[in-house]
Order: structure tokens, then sequence, then C-alpha cells
């Protein structure tokens, strides 16, 4: 399975999402789909895509937020996974692209790679709702569902430790960061 | 327990006068009272945090949400947040209200604290984060607004070093 697949079955129910990304091939693979405003890279700052997306989640209840996380980035945070399932808000989808490498330098491998089982952390971390998918037909399933549920879904996608050739875009941090809260206000206005 | 009642109080009356709607914590001594004000206060936010770090990335989430917020840490949690200050809060130019508690600094007696205390201003002057004593009652509200406005319109972190004299009473 392939993430840019994954994302693309998924990207028109974006539409109506807050997102948030991790760095490297998930913003460049997102964003090579077609850019929103209503997404938001996070470029570096590795593990807090989960916890920004909490954030957001707990300051705007009747907003859906997903945030597309990697095992790298959840290795690097997992207090925030129980932090996450502490006040599992409602609102909140959690998508893990989980392939068992740090791609974007080099492509080590991870602990998942060794046995870490990152479904098994999540549930026993008080996720309510927790999965691993390893075709693109359940991935869309399971994130459709999540999307369109309510209970704070954590969902493991195995893809393949492939990604595109290069991670730098056109759009520059600021202004991504800008737009972002410029599109979440315009929302709050609406 | 002689942490000040007293003084947790008035810094918490000066961040609901802030419009601060979202505070992240983690335990520590001279937080308690303020931690459980914010537990107590329908409406106000809390997210216990598992380490401080996250607090970077819910701060930001609240803004993004239009929501004001504070970081409510030990200065040992400031140390462990600093990745996400530089690449998050300052790459991204996100405004963080911190407020530290200065462990580790004149009359402690807790050795473990004491390293913590040394590095607390070098490693804050190092970062370029503008940082201010909140140490009177007198004077800790006025401080808190100016934090938080300068927060907001620099869009950076600022850190306001809760002191002993202003926590503790011996």
């Amino acid at each position: 399975m392939l993430r840019l697949d994954c994302l693309r079955s998924i990207y028109s129910e974006l539409e109506s999402c807050l997102v948030i990304t991790i760095m490297g091939a998930v913003a460049a693979e997102l964003q090579s789909l077609g850019h929103r405003p209503n997404f938001f890279y996070l470029q570096h700052a590795m593990g807090l895509a989960s916890s920004t997306g909490l954030g957001l989640a707990l300051c705007l209840p009747d907003q859906k937020v997903i945030v597309f996380d990697g095992d790298g980035s959840l290795l690097m945070n997992l207090g925030g996974l129980s932090t996450m399932a502490r006040y599992r808000p409602k609102n909140l989808v959690h998508v893990v692209f989980d392939n068992e490498s740090l791609l974007s330098v080099g492509g080590f491998p991870t602990a998942t790679g060794t046995g870490t089982d990152l479904e098994g952390i999540a549930r026993a971390a008080g996720v309510p709702g927790v999965s691993t998918v390893r075709s693109v037909e359940s991935f869309t399933a399971a994130v459709n569902d999540a999307i369109h549920g309510n209970e704070l879904t954590t969902i493991i996608a195995k893809v393949e430790a492939k990604g595109p050739s290069g991670f730098v875009t056109d759009l520059a941090l600021l202004e991504n960061r800008f737009q972002f809260r410029r599109h979440i206000q315009s929302l709050k206005r609406t | 327990m002689p942490v000040s009642l007293a003084s947790s109080k008035v810094i918490y009356e000066g961040l609901k006068e802030c419009d601060v709607r979202l505070v992240s914590a983690l335990p520590e001594t001279w937080l308690v009272h303020l931690i459980r004000m914010t537990d107590e206060d329908p409406e106000m936010i809390l997210v216990r945090l598992a380490k401080e770090e996250e607090g970077v990335g819910v701060s930001a989430g609240a803004h993004f949400a239009g929501v004001k917020s504070a970081m409510l840490m030990q200065n040992h949690g400031f140390l462990a947040s600093i990745n996400g200050i530089v690449s998050f809060a300052h790459l991204y130019k996100i405004p963080l209200l911190m407020l530290i508690s200065y462990r580790g600094s004149l009359g402690e007696r807790d050795p473990w604290q004491t390293q913590g205390g040394n590095v607390t201003e070098p490693v804050l002057r190092a970062l370029r984060i503008p940082y201010f004593f909140v140490d009177a009652m007198e004077t800790a509200k006025k401080r808190i607004r100016q934090a938080q406005t300068l927060a907001e319109s620099s869009m950076q972190p600022v850190a306001l070093l809760l002191t002993r004299d202003l926590m503790w009473e011996e």
C-alpha cells in the first residue's frame, strides 16, 4: 500500500476537515494532490502534529480535525498519545502512516519494524477507536468512518517505505501558517 | 503546604483578565493551586500533559483556533520543551505565554532542582526569548498582561519566571 494512494482515496473528504500533517513525505505528497487553505504542514517539531490537533480539536469541538502522523513522529511523542486519550475529543481523527522507517533522512528502520505495535500502544493508552489497515480499500473505509463517526480514532496505516524524490515545495512555512489560521477564523464568522 | 494561595489567586486572575481560555500544565509543587483553579473553572480548558513539549503543540492549535492559551510548567519542563519552542513556535511565529516556576534559585533546598536553576536564564537568553520576573503580588497581574500582549504582537514565546518570593511562604 502506498501512502500517496491512501491520501488520494480520501482527498475529497478532507475538504470539510482541518488537516495537520507531519513533515517530509506526508506533507509533500498531500501538497502534490493540491494544497488547500485548510491544510497545515508541520515541517519540523517531530511529534507535535498530534498535540496540535488535540489543541485545535479541544478549542473547536464542532470542527472535524484530522492529523496525518507517522511512526517516527509518533514514537517521539508516545506520551502525547496518552494525553489525547485522556481528553479523547470526539472530533479528532489520528491517522498514522507506518512505513517502519525514518524515510526522509535515509530510511533508517524504526522500532515498528522490529515489533513495536502502535495499534497496541494506542489501545493501551486509552484511545477508544483503534485499527490497523493494510489496503487502500480498508484505509478509505476506516478514515471515512472516523470522519463521520463520533469518537477519537487512531488508524495505523501500514504503507511502503516509498516517497517523493524531494520534500521542499514552493509553499513558504509562514504563508501556510497564516493562511491556515485565517481560514479557521473565516469559518468561525460564517 | 506553603505554596502561596494568595499569589496563585492573583496569577490566575491575571490570566483570566487576559482572556486566556486554555491552560496546559504538568504538576509541580509551586503550581498546585493554579492547576486546581484551572481545573475547577468551567470556562477554562485544562490540558494535563505527559511532557511539557506537548504544550507547544496544544498552544499552537489553540492559536489557530483563535483561543488564547498559557503554559504552566517548571523550569525543567521549559528545558524539556526546547525543540518544540525552536522548531515550531519560533519557526512558525506562534505566540506562547509561558509561566515558569523558577526552581533551583535563591533559597532552594532541593538539590535536584539546582542545576536547572543555573541554566534557566542563560538558555532563555540563548533562545532570545524575552523573559521577565513575576516576584510580587502587586505587579503580577500587570506583568502577565504585558507578557501576553508582547507574545501576541511579536508572535513569539514570552516567558514569565515565577520566583520563590512570590510562590513560597516560609
